[in-house]
């Protein structure tokens, strides 16, 4: 035994998770629990009541509309990094849900969850920013640049539950990750999507929170190849800095990762 | 306490468990299937991994109740008829084990990593290894077994 003592619930559909939430004292919603669990283990986390939305139906999809890639946030990794339709409409979404922790992780985290964490290390937000995706909720669609507001944090309102992401199709994409070889976490990881409208590149791991490097945009959508990067360089102000890299450290890495995501989209 | 209702190796078990007990801890201190191991406990050495519906997890990461309703298959659920499963069979003949303590974990990743990729190459094992660690660093033949399952099966 482990964690805290706490009820474990397990509604049928969302409209239940929600009443659930609100009638509890200090609930938490779980998905795969990948982050969670281990989380509650070390008792960081003591919820009152656990609330089990993993096996609600309407929530693990993966579905093309038009232009637009529909993935239902109970989606697990596994899923999305072996789904034929994301391999085919967004490489290098596919790329990234593959690279997230191992395996038996893979089976059970899932898009949503990773995305309502927001760990500033996690891979999810960097595709999800960089595709300018729409994150749909139980109660709103988000914008992906005001959805992520900081470390561990999000625009989500209490008891809300992430449903969906709606990600455009891109012309090209790429993810390359610099993981930590332990976590698996990303060290650093930029994801590089050239979209209708313009060329976008999403940084995680480097800081506090996943961001926009706008220089490196502007460079890509004069010349998309990886040389076009390597007279920009990247500010180490207000980047992490810990036992396993400095703030230099992790700027020199978003330089070299950024090229290799063009590579990679290039393909 | 909650009922719980799961198949493990084939049996259906049925149970009453507090709510916060661990998968891995259902399946060690009930019903006594102790060949999975508690490891690291924090989801990062995989000595603990079991199929839950045909897929590798990390049973530590879990909480039982999660698995209600599911078919979990152990270690000691992988021979048929006293055989041991061919996956067994190569880490014995390709001695890829040393202290044994992560063997559970390593062999039931590899069959996992067997269903989805038929005939691994070595830096695909490697890949799909990330999430088990072998105190030994016996990886060689790990790998070399892993590679020789593939082969045979």
């Amino acid at each position: 035994m482990y964690t805290a003592p706490f009820r474990y619930l397990r509604p049928k559909t969302l409209r239940e998770a929600e009443t659930l939430f609100r009638e509890s004292a200090d609930a938490r919603y779980i998905a795969g629990g990948q982050t969670l669990i281990p989380t509650m283990k070390q008792r960081l986390a003591a919820p009152s009541d656990l609330i089990d939305i993993a096996r609600i139906p309407s929530l693990d999809f993966i579905r093309r509309e038009g232009n637009t890639l529909l993935i239902g946030a109970g989606t697990r990794h596994a899923d999305v990094a072996a789904s034929p339709e994301v391999r085919s409409s967004i490489a290098g979404l596919a790329v990234l849900a593959g690279q997230i922790g191992d395996p038996a992780v893979r089976h059970k985290g899932t898009l949503g969850g990773s995305i309502a964490n927001n760990d500033p290390a996690a891979d999810y937000p960097a595709g999800v920013l960089a595709l300018s995706a729409t994150v749909k909720t139980t109660r709103r669609a988000i914008a992906a640049g005001d959805f992520f507001t900081g470390m561990f944090e999000t625009v989500l309102q209490p008891g809300e539950i992430v449903t969906e992401v709606a990600f455009p199709v891109p012309r090209r994409s790429g993810y390359a990750k610099f993981p930590n070889p332990a976590s698996r976490y990303a060290m650093v990881g930029v994801f590089v999507a050239v979209l209708d409208n313009g060329v976008r590149v999403a940084v995680t791991g480097a800081a506090p929170c996943v961001f926009r490097a706008s220089e490196m945009e502007a460079a890509l959508a004069r010349d998309f190849t990886p040389e076009s990067l390597s007279r920009i360089a990247i500010s180490s102000d207000g980047l992490n800095s810990d036992l396993f890299g400095s703030a230099e450290y992790r700027a020199h890495l978003v330089g070299v990762m950024a090229k290799r995501a063009v590579a990679a989209a290039m393909l | 306490m909650t009922a719980l209702s799961v198949t493990v190796n084939g049996k259906a078990v049925q149970a009453e468990v507090e709510d916060r007990t661990l998968l891995v801890h259902f399946l060690r201190d009930r019903l006594r299937l102790t060949g999975t191991h508690v490891g690291c406990d924090t989801s990062q050495c995989g000595a603990c991994v079991v199929h839950l519906n045909g897929r590798a997890v990390k049973s530590c990461t879990m909480f039982a109740l999660q698995a209600d309703g599911d078919a979990i298959v152990t270690i000691e659920g992988l021979s048929q008829d006293g055989k041991l499963h061919p996956v067994q069979a190569a880490f014995q003949e390709h001695h890829g084990l040393q202290c044994g303590f992560c063997t559970p974990g390593m062999i039931m990743t590899a069959v996992d990593m067997l269903r989805r990729h038929p005939s691994p190459d070595r830096t695909t094992i490697r890949h799909e290894l990330e999430g088990n660690i072998c105190r030994c660093t016996g990886y060689l033949n790990i790998v070399k077994a892993i590679r020789a399952a593939a082969e045979a099966g």
